[in-house]
């Protein structure tokens, strides 16, 4: 994991140029929180207040907006996210299962990071893939069709 | 360049990830070995839906379709039929006789299915804005700007067209409320955050066919007179996007989208907002909030967004689905759509089959279709040979359908009738070895996890809901635990804000009363009469 240095300026400095992509639009507070989130994998307390800063936003609308969303964190988290589908269309096709594989290749329960800050492991809602379930999602990429050997196989990827 | 055939591969979320992309690269280098670059174009396509296993590969101007294709058959493919002209015969999965070119319908293996919405998915390369005007695209919009607003709106209105997010709101009324209501600026917004499980229809719509969706979000930018159109579209949405994305610009570059539109004077410009993991959101007006850049949080209604959406401005909000069927619409006039479906819900709808049946997928079909052809004729019936239990129409906040209800027509009409709906057209099929509480307790957990938290009946009752379930589950229910439910339900219903809330109970309300010997035999006997939930397994309780 990446460890942030708040005395380094070039970091406020790339909030600043994410904030001047949007700074056309009407309200760009969301936008510029995914983008934070996407370069630095969460939202770090100081970027936020930086944030609220520049856009002229009271620094609780920022965190209101930060605590929200499933996908923003306000905590840092693992190097990958593994979001296992736990809806009816894949719980009906073993999603407990692949939970459970989860749980025991990775050695965490959901909600939780690796010990050496590579994978987190969260439960989430419908990740409309449903004609491939039971399915999951790792950062970016939905795997689908799983089973306890492909779920392995998949690990294997982010090893 | 010319090519002597076109081959595409199809890269949809169903087929990603089945290995689609590892699919298209070993394709692009099989016949780069065999030296066939010069004269084979591979291309991508998005889903042919549940009619076609994926991952297909479509063969053009042979109109042959491999499906399921695995890795490993992909050099046969190639050196076989590519190389030598000789057909793979046991691993197409149907051929069609009729010459045709690249972009030609094949006529559906599945009789019952009516592509209007699908029409391109599966045939053009939806990173191509030419393989898209080559099917008649942008053509409706050129027509429409030849119209007034009145004209076009008229146009809408007689067709009947029904929003198809969920609710069935007439288009047209919604238009023309947006196109009466004062104001100078107004907004089109694209409701592309589909979050009901078991809902992927609008992910494979924008995936296959992107510009049907910017094409008719022009048009109603016209009629309604807005120059700005959002589509707020889920984050778990990478490949849309991206598609999107890609559309936007083309349509940009050409002239179809931007400035001056046709030498008309008329401007559309169409800007793409990211969800980010929040079910509620597909509300309309936790939606606008969002965009926003706010917490989702759904708004008082009225006013309604016609009259005060967007920035407070007059606002369409249209599903996905909803404005895909408007080019066709335009090009084919009113009377053409009122021939498809019933007389009060004209049209096809875009159904998502998933759960315990054979064929999982989307399949688009005319409204008023029984379950039991859905479920019996295209989704090939219920897997393993396992009996139906229930049906889950529109997803969890839709209804619930018992097999006694297999003949019931599906349209907005008459699902209401049965305590039903038909939602988002998501049918989740269940078969008799899973269990109610199970079942139930899912659905619940589901609204639980999703709840906003702005109102009491909906976050408070959730949780209460879901405690009495996890206990049921365990052995440890009461029977007087079922007539609290019911009591919860009923008030969350009555008294939440929005419709999530509202919503939240119907699946819990229904099973109530046709699994009621499941509900007593878990709190009575201490047992599970199918075996398959957590009383049995011993497994600990899952918390969100």
């Amino acid at each position: 994991m990446e460890t942030i240095k708040w005395e380094d300026e070039h970091i406020f400095q790339e909030v600043d140029s994410i904030i001047e992509k949007y700074w056309e639009e009407k309200s760009p507070l969301l936008c510029v929180l995914q983008e934070i989130s996407l370069r630095w994998h969460y939202l770090p307390r100081p970027l936020m207040q930086h944030v609220a800063e520049k856009l002229d936003v009271p620094s609780s609308k920022v965190y209101g907006v930060a605590t929200f969303y499933s996908f923003l964190e306000t905590e840092p988290i693992g190097q990958h996210v593994v979001r296992v589908c736990e809806s009816a269309p894949c719980h009906v096709r073993g999603a407990m299962d692949v939970l459970s594989t989860l749980k025991r290749e990775l050695g965490i329960k959901e909600g939780e990071t690796t010990r050496d800050g590579k994978f987190t492991l969260e439960v989430t809602s419908c990740l409309g893939v449903c004609g491939v379930a039971p399915a999951m999602m790792i950062d970016q990429v939905t795997y689908g069709n799983l089973t306890p050997e492909r779920i392995r196989e998949v690990l294997t990827l982010y090893n | 360049m010319f090519y002597r055939m076109h081959v595409l591969v199809e890269m949809s979320s169903t087929s990603i990830p089945l290995g689609a992309a590892q699919i298209k690269e070993r394709l692009e280098r099989e016949v780069e070995k065999a030296g066939l670059s010069q004269e084979i174009q591979i291309l991508e396509s998005g889903s042919l839906g549940a009619a076609v296993p994926s991952p297909f590969i479509a063969v053009y101007p042979d109109n042959i379709v491999y499906a399921p294709v695995k890795i490993g058959e992909v050099k046969r493919i190639v050196e076989e039929h590519f190389l030598k002209g000789r057909p793979v015969k046991d691993l197409i999965y149907f051929k069609e006789k009729t010459p045709g070119v690249h972009a030609f319908l094949p006529r559906s293996p599945l009789a019952k299915e009516k592509r209007v919405v699908l029409r391109n998915s599966g045939l053009i390369d939806p990173m191509n804005i030419e393989d898209y005007i080559a099917r008649d695209g942008y053509l409706a919009l050129a027509r429409v700007l030849s119209l007034s607003p009145e004209e076009v709106i008229g146009i809408v209105k007689d067709s009947g067209l029904l929003g198809r997010g969920g609710a069935g709101f007439p288009t047209g009324l919604k238009w023309e409320f947006t196109y009466k209501a004062p104001g100078e600026e107004k907004y089109i917004v694209c409701n592309a955050d589909e979050g009901e499980p078991g809902t992927f229809k609008d992910r494979l719509i924008l995936e296959g066919d992107p510009h049907s969706v910017l094409e008719a979000m022009a048009i109603a930018g016209y009629a309604v007179g807005a120059n700005t159109g959002y589509i707020y579209i889920r984050a778990e949405y990478p490949e849309s996007i991206r598609h999107l994305e890609t559309a936007i610009e083309q349509a940009n570059q050409r002239g179809l989208l931007g400035k001056d539109i046709f030498g008309s004077g008329f401007d559309f410009q169409v800007k793409i907002r990211k969800g980010a993991g929040a079910y509620v959101c597909g509300e309309e007006t936790a939606l606008l909030e969002s965009i926003e850049g706010g917490r989702g949080e759904p708004r008082v209604k009225p006013p309604y967004p016609p009259q005060s959406g967007l920035w407070g401005k007059p606002t369409v909000i249209n599903n996905v689905e909803t404005l895909a069927n408007i080019p066709p619409i335009i090009l084919n006039g009113p009377q053409w759509f009122k021939n498809i479906g019933t007389p009060t819900c004209p049209g096809t709808k875009v159904f998502t089959l998933t759960g315990n049946i054979n064929n999982l997928g989307l399949t688009e079909v005319p409204m008023g279709i029984t379950l039991r052809e859905l479920i019996l004729e295209i989704g090939g019936g219920v897997a393993q040979g396992n009996g139906l239990k229930l049906v889950q129409t529109g997803g969890p906040s839709g209804g619930t359908m018992t097999p006694d209800l297999l003949d019931v027509p599906m349209d907005f009409d008459t699902l209401p009738k049965y305590n039903s709906a038909l939602g988002s057209g998501a049918l989740t099929v269940i078969d008799d070895t899973h269990c109610i509480v199970d079942v139930t307790k899912n659905f619940c957990r589901f609204f639980l996890h999703e709840s906003c938290g702005k109102c009491t009946p909906c976050r408070i009752g959730n949780k209460r809901v879901v405690e009495i379930l996890e206990r049921i589950s365990v052995g440890e229910g009461k029977m007087e635990d079922l007539d609290t439910l019911k009591f919860l339900g009923e008030h969350m219903k009555t008294t939440s804000f929005c419709g999530l809330g509202q919503a939240a109970p119907n699946p819990l309300l229904r099973c109530l009363v046709f699994f009621q010997e499941e509900f007593e035999a878990h709190i009575v006997d201490k047992k599970c009469l199918t075996g398959s939930c957590e009383m049995n397994k011993g497994q600990k309780v899952l918390v969100h």
